[in-house]
């Protein structure tokens, strides 16, 4: 199968996956916002994304998104570690314009992984599973989205995990968006500065709706 | 104004392509600021000769930038410091008095060390013959502009062409990917008429050819274009790419 046995085609695989995840973080941010202007419309929506079997379902689409993104970058990695051979060299210079975040995007990989699973357990856990398994994990109500972050970022200490994990997300956006449609040709000369700022105005603008609510928290903003 | 140096010079020995390698010290003195680097290391060779040892084993050809023989990693870059340049066209005067510059061989797995210096690129030439030619009979030679090309195809096609099968593109990749070098060959021909009826044969022959000989999965760094001494554009590479998916989806 060509998705699997030729580098393009895995490339390709990596690349929609990573435009579908890139689509998830959109909405999910744009939803996030909400909780700075009104706790009760923010609540709304965590009623809306609770056990509904729409939201189940999409839960589960997202998670097998992620499954195969990551699934697919350790096999990328294990490939292209192999195909430099087992000689390394003894100096090595990054180039100008090779942007560091484009070498390490497996690392930064890890990191979004390694928050990401603090992440489910403190929101996800506490909400969604809390709903579906009937059991109360959490100190509030499964769809009181509001009180959920309020506890959470009323310590500083989260609030700052959170925003290097942003930071960490955003490297991988910068370099992932581009790419990601570069892997499936769509770029040409004229468009290759284009697509790179477009990639860069992008995935500031949804680190900058993510990291707002840590941020301001961590300077004494509460939702109403 | 000519100048002369000393340097120290770590250099890759390895015996054969089998044998364990390491870096042997050398130190070269008086060295013309307007010599070549290939020229130092000819000196070099000179006085080991002279002091019966091994010389150094390298690749050169052409000494003028369009063979793509003189592979050398140098000081951490392809063909060295200098941009848009082949080692044969790298000068002295680009390095400082006193100053220690290490030497290897392309590493790369499809790219093995035969001796020293010296690597087999020949993983290049199979690519080359797995799909990058024209095949077809094209006829006799037609009146000129009886089949208009746009200049902005001719340039592309044109620029994709001066690629000379060096190696420095999957030598500085963090993949070891060939795709550089390979989207050249495809974009090059894909371009122009003649080539464009074999177009989609041609890229999955060549791209089947390229993973089948080790070569890495590319993740757009950029590092090849930046080490390229003929300043091929990785935008190929996105061509190359839609010619191979295109073909896929027609199958
Ligand atoms: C919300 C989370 C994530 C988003 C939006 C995302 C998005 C992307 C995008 C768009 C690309 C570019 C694909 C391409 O060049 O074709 C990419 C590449 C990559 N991602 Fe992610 N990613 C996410 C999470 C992860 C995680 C958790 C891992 C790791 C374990 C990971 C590892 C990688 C690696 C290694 C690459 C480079 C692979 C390559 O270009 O071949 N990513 N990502
Ligand atoms: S694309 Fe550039 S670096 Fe790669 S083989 Fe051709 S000339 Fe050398
Ligand atoms: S020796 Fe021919 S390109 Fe350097």
């Amino acid at each position: 199968m060509w998705l699997i046995d030729s580098s393009i085609g895995r490339k390709v695989i990596m690349s929609v996956s990573g435009i579908f995840l890139i689509l998830f973080l959109t909405f999910h941010s744009i939803m996030n916002v909400t909780v700075l202007f009104s706790g009760e419309a923010y609540n709304a929506v965590c009623e809306f994304l609770g056990a509904n079997w729409y939201a189940v379902v999409g839960s589960m689409v997202l998670a097998a998104g992620f499954v195969v993104h990551i699934i697919y970058a350790l096999y990328l990695s294990i490939l292209n570690y192999k195909a430099r051979g087992t000689n390394r060299y003894a100096v090595t210079k990054r180039q100008e314009g090779v942007k560091w975040a484009s070498k390490n995007m497996l690392i930064l990989g890890g990191v979004i992984f390694g928050f990401m699973a603090l992440h489910l357990f403190q929101f996800w856990y506490k909400m969604q599973y809390a709903e579906l398994s009937g059991v109360p994990t959490g100190d509030f109500h499964p769809a009181d989205g509001t009180a959920f972050i309020i506890q959470l970022f009323s310590q500083p200490l989260y609030c700052v995990l959170y925003i290097v994990w942003l930071a960490a997300l955003w490297f991988h956006l910068t370099h992932g968006v581009w790419s990601a449609l570069q892997s499936i040709g769509l770029n040409n000369k004229t468009w290759l500065p284009r697509l790179k700022c477009f990639a860069n105005i992008y995935s500031t603008f949804i680190i900058l709706l993510f990291i707002a609510i840590p941020v301001l928290f961590l300077f004494g903003f509460r939702p109403m | 104004m000519e100048k002369s140096l000393n340097l120290t010079l770590k250099v890759w020995r390895q015996a054969g392509p089998k044998a364990k390698g390491s870096f042997e010290t050398y130190k070269v003195e008086n060295i013309s600021t307007d010599a070549s680097f290939l020229e130092m290391i000819d000196i070099l060779n000179e006085k080991l000769i002279g002091d019966h040892k091994e010389p150094i084993a390298f690749d050169h050809d052409c000494r003028e930038g369009i063979c793509g023989m003189c592979s050398m990693y140098i000081n951490g870059h392809p063909h060295g410091p200098d941009g848009e340049i082949t080692t044969c066209q790298l000068h002295m005067r680009n390095f400082s008095d006193g100053e220690t510059i290490t030497i290897e061989p392309w590493r790369s797995a499809a790219f093995p060390v035969i001796k020293d210096l010296m690597v087999d690129r020949s993983a290049y030439d199979k690519i080359i013959q797995a799909g990058g030619y024209v095949s077809i009979n094209t006829g006799g030679t037609p009146d000129a502009n009886a089949i208009p090309i746009s200049k902005v195809n001719a340039d592309e096609a044109m620029d994709a062409a001066s690629c000379i099968g060096c190696g420095a593109c999957a030598a500085a990749c963090k993949n070891g990917s060939a795709m550089l070098f390979v989207s050249a060959k495809v974009s090059q021909l894909a371009l122009l008429p003649q080539g464009r009826v074999e177009a989609a044969h041609r890229a999955k022959a060549m791209i089947a050819k390229m993973d089948e000989l080790g070569f890495g999965n590319c993740t757009n760094t950029g590092a090849c274009e930046a080490e390229c001494p003929k300043n091929v554009s990785i935008s190929h590479i996105a061509r190359m790419n839609r010619e191979f998916l295109g073909a896929k989806f027609k199958d």
